[in-house]
């Protein structure tokens, strides 16, 4: 890849302070997403994946939090540099957001198309573009047909309790279609739902991929969508990107200690597993081990990851953050 | 095989929907219909399947939180319902799904460890020194008597609830999703943790869990629910690979995997179309007809009677019938043994 991918993070720090004390949650995160790629930032609950999501889009309370160094480049341009308004104009169109749980996500008492036809107001409002309501509602019904739903027209007359999860979820892509963002960040798609419908939903994001050419970043705990559905895969822990790489090579070569021992905690489906799970757990981020932050529960660890490991190399466009690749991988 | 421990025959479950001014009865919902099965002493029986299939109302049922409408449930032979069953419910204990909701915030762990304890009049040293015993079982460290659920992380608090479960020395656990609100790194503790229980302490387990793959790592037999019925049950060997129900067979090919060998092992079926029907208006004939790629004029008017495939194996469809040779051309449905 030569040209810059359409969102490019690079080494973004983040700390929250708390009744005087301050927490250093994010160190030198760096990922890119290039249009029409599918990207997954995978990690379990309290590694900064939904804080790193929150940067990108520009909606992390600061205070507490505040982004201490590095750069959110969207098309070229470092968001941290762009003020309030601008950011505005940017933040749901440019990119928007497919939240979690479509049970909760949607307000009960008004219409789906009630919904749809308001943000696309406000989105209109910021552009300074001229529609009337039924040119509006003309987009919804548009929209809607585009996450596949059967007789968009019905579908925008009902209210979320009309319909089911799996339509909730396409609801919820389809609000964050209206506005033609060119990056999609969906936070834990389809882990609501049942696994036969979460296999529609995973379809529908890789066509929307493709047929679209979004750039989609998915943020998620559950390692078989990412095998799915991802080209590219990030692994987070405490924090820190531990491990990149195209997901056929991480899932063939996992290589980092922490993404060694996440696998194996995953239940296998032929029956092969041992439940030894990982001892200990999360550092505090008020004083995070100086190195790497995963030595104090690393089998591996010696004195040397007292300092922050290299980036290096396992594979093609593949690597690990850590000292003692060798021996992992033996 | 023993006397089974645990018997559950034609259980049955529909509850009425109230709507209007004077709550009057508007229809009803069958939540779970005609659902047998049994287990032995020592094993782990568990019941997959996704939102609406009734596990969760079958695993109230068995430990009394619901009363069943139709069918019986035995206990060492004898009916929950019956005054003499009723004593033996002791023997069934529950954990639930999220430790955070299912703990009481403003008592500490060892108050709600103690609470079984205390229904059984036992005396304050006596309790405090089953509370110490059943942290150390547990495996949490003994100054987590004192400690209250907002201080624990999510493992934390589900051992917690493990310990309370155990305190009234139950026979059966009936664990309803009890690590799908974990990390996968914590799920696999405590999952290790439950193995060893169940091994030191004869513990008989009904698992609940919409997770396959997790399911085919811990227990032995698995039934499968759609709608309510019971659609296959098995040993997870024949289960997992040999299904035999269309539904199994989609189920199982739509679960996220992490390894080639493991995509390898699924049965290729197409992603099911649509979702699950609301229970509130259940098919007619075999509730799964309306997404069943192989669904022909029989399965909207019939439910199909249970067809042997093995021993301990059973579905029920109507391409599985004996004599039914609909699917013997397509490798859908492979003959059992094939």
């Amino acid at each position: 890849m030569s040209a810059e991918p359409l969102l490019s993070v690079r080494s973004l720090s983040v700390d929250f302070s708390t009744y005087g004390r301050v927490s250093h949650v994010l160190r030198d995160v760096s990922l890119d997403v290039p249009a029409r790629r599918h990207v997954a930032l995978v990690g379990e609950s309290g590694c900064g994946k939904s804080v790193t999501m929150k940067a990108i889009m520009g909606i992390l309370a600061q205070p507490p939090a505040r982004i201490v160094g590095g750069e959110i480049r969207f098309d070229g341009r470092d968001l941290l540099q762009v003020r309030g308004g601008e950011w505005d104009a940017w933040r749901g169109t440019a990119m928007s957001m497919v939240f979690q749980d479509p049970m909760t996500s949607l307000n009960p008492v008004f219409t789906i198309g009630d919904q749809m036809e308001t943000i696309l107001k406000y989105a209109d409002r910021r552009l300074g573009r001229r529609r009337d309501r039924r040119g509006r509602l003309d987009r919804v019904y548009e929209v809607l047909a585009q996450v596949r739903m059967p007789d968009p027209e019905r579908i925008a007359k009902s209210y979320p309790i009309m319909l089911s999860g799996g339509m909730r979820q396409r609801v919820l892509i389809a609000m964050a279609l209206l506005t033609e963002p060119r990056l999609l960040i969906a936070d834990e798609p389809g882990t609501a739902l049942d696994v036969t419908t979460q296999a529609q939903i995973l379809k529908l994001l890789r066509d929307l991929v493709e047929e679209r050419g979004l750039a989609l970043l998915m943020i998620t705990h559950n390692l078989g969508l990412v095998r799915e559905a991802a080209d590219f895969v990030y692994v987070m822990y405490a924090g820190a990107v531990v491990e990149r790489g195209p997901a056929v090579e991480i899932f063939a070569r996992p290589s980092h200690p922490y993404t060694r021992a996440l696998f194996d905690c995953v239940p296998k489906l032929s029956g092969e597993t041992t439940f030894k799970g990982i001892d200990g757990s999360l550092p505090d981020y008020g004083a995070p081990p100086p190195g790497c932050r995963f030595a104090p529960r690393c089998p591996l660890a010696v004195a040397m990851c007292n300092r922050s490991p290299d980036e290096r190399p396992v594979g093609p466009n593949h690597s690990a953050a850590c000292w003692r690749l060798e021996e992992a991988v033996a | 095989m023993s006397e089974p421990l645990l018997e559950v025959i034609g259980l049955g479950k529909t509850f009425a929907v109230r709507g209007g001014l004077l709550g009057t009865v508007r229809g009803e919902v069958k939540a779970v219909g005609d659902v047998s099965f049994s287990l032995s002493k020592g094993e782990a029986f568990g019941l997959a399947g996704e939102s609406g299939s009734g596990k969760s109302t079958i695993a109230r049922m068995i430990v009394g939180l619901t009363a069943p409408s139709a069918g019986a449930i035995l206990f060492e032979g004898s009916d929950l319902a019956s005054p003499q069953g009723v004593a033996s419910r002791r023997a069934i204990q529950m954990v639930f799904q999220n430790p955070g909701s299912s703990l009481n915030p403003r008592r500490s762990i060892g108050q709600s460890i103690a609470v079984p304890l205390e229904a059984r009049k036992l005396g304050r040293a006596h309790i405090e020194r089953r509370v110490a015993r059943l942290l150390d079982l547990v495996q949490l460290p003994a100054d987590f008597r004192v400690r209250y659920p907002y201080e624990l992380s999510g493992g934390q608090k589900q051992r917690a609830a493990i310990a309370r479960a155990l305190a009234a020395e139950p026979k059966l656990l009936v664990l309803d999703e009890p690590t799908s609100a974990l990390d996968v790194s914590v799920q696999a503790k405590i999952i290790e943790l439950l193995i060893e229980l169940g091994r030191s302490l004869g513990l008989t387990y009904v698992f609940i869990s919409h997770d396959l793959s997790l399911m085919r790592n811990f227990v032995s037999r698995v039934g499968v629910l759609y709608l309510g019925r019971l659609i296959e049950v098995g040993s997870v060997a024949r289960i997992f690979d040999a299904p035999a129900h269309p539904y199994t067979r989609s189920l199982i090919a739509s679960v996220p995997v992490i390894s080639d060998a493991e995509q390898a092992m699924k049965p290729k079926e197409p992603i099911l179309e649509g979702e699950v029907p609301s229970p509130a208006n259940l098919p007619k004939g075999c509730a799964f007809h309306t997404r069943c790629p192989y669904a022909f004029a029989l399965c909207a008017e019939i439910f199909p009677d249970a067809v042997a495939l093995d021993v301990d194996h059973f579905a029920r469809c109507h391409l599985l019938a004996p004599g039914e040779s609909r699917l013997r051309d397509t490798a859908a449905v492979r003959a059992p043994g094939a």
